[in-house]
């Protein structure tokens, strides 16, 4: 009996240990592969696709929608992101003097977040939760509509160019690592991310409405027979997955300093692709496929296949639905695919 | 009014039931109606001062084009149920295959004529091809497929410089010519547009025959309850990659004519805002009528092409210099998204709904799950 509870808690601690385990060995060969320089580059990049990533995830496991304005949301977020930096903060540039720059970064990414909060759920209300009986289909197709349409508010009242963005957290700023440069932003902007995933993971597990959230995605009907509120859980699930495109949108500024209308379509599809490679509708999921995404991306970049990264992630796209619907780490949802 | 139209009543019934029993005929005698009568209604006032009546054919038949494509994806989504985002692919699958063989980058000039045929037929297989490990996908899922196959594809195309010329694409792709008798030339619009309609004639009759055809009530059956159709024979598998094959052929096959018209093949024209742009169409017509759709694709081109064009030298002519600054062509891509969002919320079944019962846009029951 003993053994038995023992070999039960091995295989658990086991079952536990295999991910990370996996997931350290993957950076190591990652990191060997790519160098120093590329590797911080994939990490920065995975942690902006990752945050998109939970964005989809989350409203494809309550709604089973897939949320195709999603990736335009972050978009318009880097817009926003810019507006917050120069007419609220007054800065168009690097902060050096450091408690500044921690107010002025709390604030723009505190106000970034509620705006954004705000038009994903406002989106939700007029565009999705009409047709929350609707065929699947109809919901989808609106959702392309609302992408077109956040595309042409931004190139109606920015314009068709790159802009732009102002980088508050100086790029300078490096500590050396060995021989390697290692830019304190790049550690800020991965820092950051993995700090809101891990929030979130808490949200869902610990609060009240995370637990609604978690029913609600399995099953609509028995919770609300439960008690649960159905709509006020929907929207609060675009509440925060927007919240979230809104901080990488502020991220994406702050890394790469510029941005453009169409940013949203290429970058969402490649978000849309971790949430499918992860598994749609699992969070953690998500998180890691963001990152594996950006690894494959920039390691097709560093072998000198640069100009197929984005035909390579998508073919991995289709490969994935075709042969493992429901990503890497499964989820509950994929057994209908 | 209604007393004369009343006395035309017993002819109408008689028309109806005579062509009823010749749809095909129909169509025909519809086509050539519309051919005569689209030239001679841009000469109507506020038409005729827009653009010239060369500008208004040559206008009619880039609409064409999109009507085609609109008939095309309609035989996909409308028909067998299957949304495709990235149909633009087999377009432009078209249009290379042509500019390959008939222009001077490979120096080969094969003629016009057979390579509309060959150029469906690449559709086609690369429709099966797509579709035979996919379609078993459910229907988000597969949409997201297609969406990546048509984003894949002009990738492909930029990348592969040899054959394509990269970013460039394929420029002075020959124009069609009968031996003898007609050179098509870019100054003259009318030979195009009697193609034109010469195609959208022979697509709508092979596109009628089809709904009514075994296939077609397959597809039906397929897209009502797939479950209930594959228990009651129907090999479900079958019948969409028909679906896919036949829409990726009439978009192959139109490919051709518009690397022809255009005389210049680049990946640039196939984006994903040209798939959506013929989604749009399928959902302002009414999926699942094939008249419909290609309503819908004539109007949505005509709107951004020339409406939106007119806006433009019109708010130039008053002097404000707010609405000076804004050009409307912008607007197309607006169009399109207000166009799926409004239809979706308020009439899902498009202006002109379909005659056969379509259930999958309608309510929730069964189709969804």
């Amino acid at each position: 009996m003993a053994t038995a509870t023992g070999t039960v808690r091995t295989e658990r601690v086991r079952g536990q240990l295999f991910l990370p385990a996996v997931i350290t060995g993957f950076l190591a060969l990652m990191l060997g592969l790519l160098g120093f320089d590329q590797f911080l580059n994939a990490m920065t990049l995975g942690a902006i696709y990752a945050l998109v990533a939970l964005g989809y995830t989350m409203v494809y496991g309550i709604i089973e929608l897939i949320n195709f304005a999603h990736g335009d949301v972050f978009m318009v977020a880097t817009f926003v992101s810019i507006g917050v930096s120069t007419t609220l903060l007054g800065q168009s540039g690097a902060i050096t003097d450091i408690p500044t720059l921690v107010i002025s970064l709390v604030i723009l990414f505190l106000v970034t977040i509620v705006i954004m909060a705000l038009v994903g759920a406002l989106i939700e209300r007029l565009a999705y939760k009409p047709l929350r009986h609707a065929p699947k289909l109809a919901p989808l197709i609106t959702a392309i509509g609302v992408s077109f349409i956040l595309q042409n508010i931004i190139q109606f009242f920015v314009g068709p160019y790159i802009t732009n963005v102002p980088q508050l957290f100086p790029t300078q700023w490096v500590f050396m690592l060995g021989e390697s440069r290692v830019p304190f932003l790049n550690l800020f902007v991965i820092g950051s991310a993995i700090l809101l995933m891990l929030v979130l993971q808490l949200f869902i597990a610990r609060t009240r409405t995370g637990r609604a959230m978690r029913t609600t995605a399995m099953d609509r009907d028995a919770s609300s027979l439960m008690g649960v509120d159905i709509n006020r859980t929907i929207m609060i699930t675009f509440l925060i997955g927007s919240g979230l495109a809104g901080a990488a949108g502020v991220i994406h500024g702050l890394y790469y300093g510029n941005t453009t209308f169409t940013l949203g379509f290429q970058s969402g599809l490649k978000a849309f692709t971790a949430a499918v490679l992860g598994g749609i509708g699992n969070t953690a999921g998500a998180a890691l496929g963001g990152f594996l995404i950006a690894f494959i991306e920039v390691a097709a970049a560093a072998f000198g296949f640069g100009r197929w990264g984005s035909a390579i992630v998508f073919s991995l796209l289709v490969i994935i639905l075709v042969f493992r619907p429901t990503g890497l780490l499964g989820s509950h949802t994929g057994d209908r695919a | 009014m209604s007393a004369l139209l009343a006395r035309f009543a017993p002819l109408r019934a008689r028309s109806n039931a005579y062509f009823a029993q010749h749809r095909s005929l129909g169509v025909l005698v519809a086509v050539v109606v519309i051919g005569v009568a689209l030239p001679l209604i841009s000469r109507i006032p506020p038409l005729g001062d827009l653009q010239s009546m060369n500008a208004w054919v040559n206008a009619f038949t880039i609409a064409g084009i999109y009507a085609l494509l609109a008939v095309g994806l309609n035989v996909v989504i409308g028909f067998a149920g299957l949304l495709d985002l990235g149909y633009a692919a087999f377009f432009a699958l078209g249009g290379y295959t042509y500019a390959i063989v008939a222009s001077p980058f490979f120096d080969i000039h094969l003629p016009f004529w057979p390579m509309l045929i060959v150029g469906a037929i690449i559709g086609a297989m690369f429709g099966i091809f797509l579709g035979a490990p996919t379609l078993r996908l459910r229907g988000d899922y597969l949409a997201i497929v297609t969406l990546g196959f048509g984003e894949i594809v002009p990738i492909v195309l930029l990348n592969s410089d040899p054959f394509t010329g990269g970013t460039n694409g394929l420029g002075g792709v020959d124009k069609p010519v009968i031996p003898g008798i007609l050179e098509f030339t870019l100054i003259n619009p009318w030979p195009f547009y009697v193609l034109m309609m010469v195609m959208v004639a022979v697509t709508m009759v092979v596109v009628f025959r089809l709904q009514d055809s075994r296939i077609g009530r397959a597809w039906d059956a397929v897209r009502e309850d797939e479950l209930a159709a594959e228990s009651s024979g129907v090999n479900t598998v079958i019948s969409k990659l028909q679906a896919f094959a036949v829409g990726a052929a009439i978009a192959g096959f139109v490919g051709v004519f518009n690397a022809a018209k255009l005389t210049i093949v680049a990946p640039d024209q196939f984006k994903f805002v040209v798939s959506i742009s013929a989604v749009a169409a399928v959902v302002l017509g009414g999926m699942g009528n094939p008249v419909g759709v290609a309503a819908g694709a004539f109007v949505i081109y005509l709107v951004q092409s020339i409406f939106l064009k007119q806006l433009n030298t019109l708010i130039d002519n008053f002097n404000i210099p707010v609405l000076q600054e804004i050009d409307f062509l912008e607007f197309q891509y607006v169009l399109y998204g207000v166009v799926l969002v409004l239809m979706m919320l308020k009439r899902p079944q498009g202006i002109f709904p379909a005659k056969r019962r379509m259930r999958i846009f309608k309510d929730s029951v069964g189709a969804g799950k």
